[in-house]
């Protein structure tokens, strides 16, 4: 590879995927939106949404605000229809220093796009100087989900969920794409994917204002526990391999992914609690 | 027709080597240097935008003096190759070593091929992953490339301020010690240069992946601060107090990417 000096008027500017465009040294159709004629036909999973076979599916992801910033939280299983593909994947991961990304879908995608992504800040914030707002991380994104539409349509969604800490009004925010790339900003929490309606659901119940940080990890984590107590594709917690869904907090010092031994820690007293209330109801 | 005069192609080379050294040496120099945790770069630069340092890669820094918008240029189109290379393979495969050969094949290029040759010299510095075997590569506005494990100076008076830095390095001092020593190598028995005259970054392992930070004016002048005879090799050379450095600065990087 040599240097890559583009004539004025053809350069890419701080932008990675405009510089993959002129170099075409990414073939990832993300980038390119260019889509090989499918080669496999799609087959309608029983949910309703198209799968490919052979295709790893990560399932169930969920953020929400707590007075010092966001929390994202990601079960660990993929599943290619009705197996367990793996019981290991992440999908939850910095963006850069003061943002999260998660991901649900076709994880092969998914994992190409976040990996574009956090190239994309760091490229951004490097040839400029500076860093990206919140709000034009949030941007960025939606235009790499819109840009994956033709796979979408195929049967490869990817929906991320980003949430990051915004250094300019000093708090955490969540935004949420549909798959054309349209860009929501939620107001406290949202969690997406298959067991995503059970663990919004449970994060609603128990959300309020100004949560403290463990509140709201035990929070994400009980909504974790009952997706995957009612949706076969989200993985539980797992003591006997010691897997543990991943749990990131993202304030004003930026990313921090919690020990597992924490995570295991804040299972554990969800499950007392609950254990704690079952005596209770049947003494009464 | 009219014939072109004939100009001998070393009369050629030695203009051209002539005209980039002139413009060289009408800007400031910088040194670069290893220290006990890593790599330090100082240069005189009394913008606080416009910078001669900056980051390229994980644990690869750039520097460049003469012409701003020549090396400036370079940067970005070197930020572009790292980045590109990194995300086609992998990031452990940027290193700095091939990044300066990158230079040197197109400062050659220009500086053989073009009217004009680039007024500008480059230095590419990488921290070791793990040991303390640090690379200073120094590309020279004709695409030569030499590199060095201890101290390098770019720019103008680069021989005076080479001969002042090889009386004052030590192998493995504190990072207070070498920017005493970068200071006074730079600014010569004549002149002082305070924090907002200088810009200063290193390359540290700290908690992220990615290693270069920029040394602000407050950490800089609390460092230089430390100094009791100023510009003297022999206060350099004693055995002074390990200065301690401000950790609070840290502000580029972020934890490790995914699998």
């Amino acid at each position: 590879m040599s240097l890559p000096l583009f004539p004025l008027g053809n350069d890419p500017g701080p932008s990675f995927v405009e510089l993959l465009r002129r170099t075409r040294a990414g073939g990832a159709p993300i980038v390119t939106g260019d889509l090989p004629e499918p080669t496999i036909s799609a087959t309608r999973s029983p949910s309703g949404g198209a799968t490919m076979p052979g295709v790893a599916h990560g399932t169930t992801i969920v953020a929400l605000r707590y007075d010092g910033g966001v929390i994202v939280a990601g079960d660990r299983r993929a599943t290619e229809g009705n197996m367990i593909a793996h019981r290991s994947i992440e999908k939850v991961f910095p963006a850069d220093r003061h943002s999260a990304v998660a991901i649900a879908g076709a994880a092969g995608t998914a994992i190409e796009m976040v990996r574009l992504f956090q190239t994309q800040l760091e490229h951004y914030e490097k040839v400029e100087g500076t860093r990206l707002s919140l709000e034009g991380k949030a941007n960025q994104l939606g235009q790499m989900v819109s840009a994956n539409l033709p796979m979408a349509m195929q049967g490869l969604v990817v929906i991320p969920l980003f949430a990051g800490y915004d250094l300019r009004v000093k708090k955490g925010r969540i935004f949420t794409y549909d798959v054309t790339g349209g860009r929501f900003e939620e107001t406290d929490f949202h969690a997406t994917g298959s067991g995503g309606r059970d663990a919004k659901n449970t994060v609603k119940l128990g959300y309020r204002e100004r949560l403290g940080r463990d509140e709201a990890i035990e929070l994400a984590v009980a909504a974790l526990y009952e997706a995957a107590d009612e949706d076969t594709a989200t993985g539980g917690p797992d003591p006997l391999r010691g897997i543990y869904p991943v749990v990131a907090t993202v304030d004003a010092d930026g990313y921090t992914r919690l020990e597992d031994a924490e995570v295991a820690e804040h299972f554990r007293n969800v499950l007392e609690r609950r254990r704690a209330r079952d005596e209770e109801g049947e003494r009464s | 027709m009219t014939m072109p005069y004939y100009v001998a192609p070393e009369q050629v080379m030695k203009d051209r080597a002539e005209y980039a050294q002139k413009g060289i040496a009408r800007g400031r120099a910088l040194v670069g240097t290893t220290y006990g945790a890593g790599v330090l770069i100082v240069a005189e630069n009394p913008s606080s935008t416009l910078h001669k340092i900056s980051e390229i890669y994980d644990r690869v820094a750039f520097a460049g003096v003469g012409r701003y918008n020549e090396f400036d240029q370079l940067r970005v189109a070197v930020v572009r190759h790292a980045d590109t290379k990194g995300y086609a393979y992998s990031r452990e495969d940027v290193d700095a070593r091939s990044l300066a050969n990158v230079y040197a094949q197109y400062l050659g290029q220009v500086f053989t091929h073009e009217m004009k040759p680039l007024e500008v010299e480059i230095l590419v510095a990488e921290l070791d992953p793990v040991g303390t075997a640090h690379q200073l590569f120094h590309i020279a506005y004709d695409g030569t490339v030499a590199d060095e494990q201890r101290f390098t100076v770019l720019g103008g008076e680069a021989d005076a301020i080479t001969r002042r830095m090889a009386e004052r390095f030590r192998q493995g001092w504190t990072l207070g010690e070498a920017v005493l020593a970068c200071v006074a190598s730079l600014s010569g028995p004549t002149r002082t240069l305070k924090a907002d005259d200088l810009e200063v970054a290193v390359l540290e392992h700290g908690p992220w992946r990615r290693t270069f930070r920029r040394v602000g004016d407050d950490e800089l002048a609390l460092l230089l601060a430390q100094v009791e005879a100023p510009g003297s090799p022999a206060s350099a050379e004693g055995a002074g107090e390990p200065v301690s450095v401000d950790e609070s600065g840290h502000d580029a990087g972020e934890p490790a990417g995914p699998a």
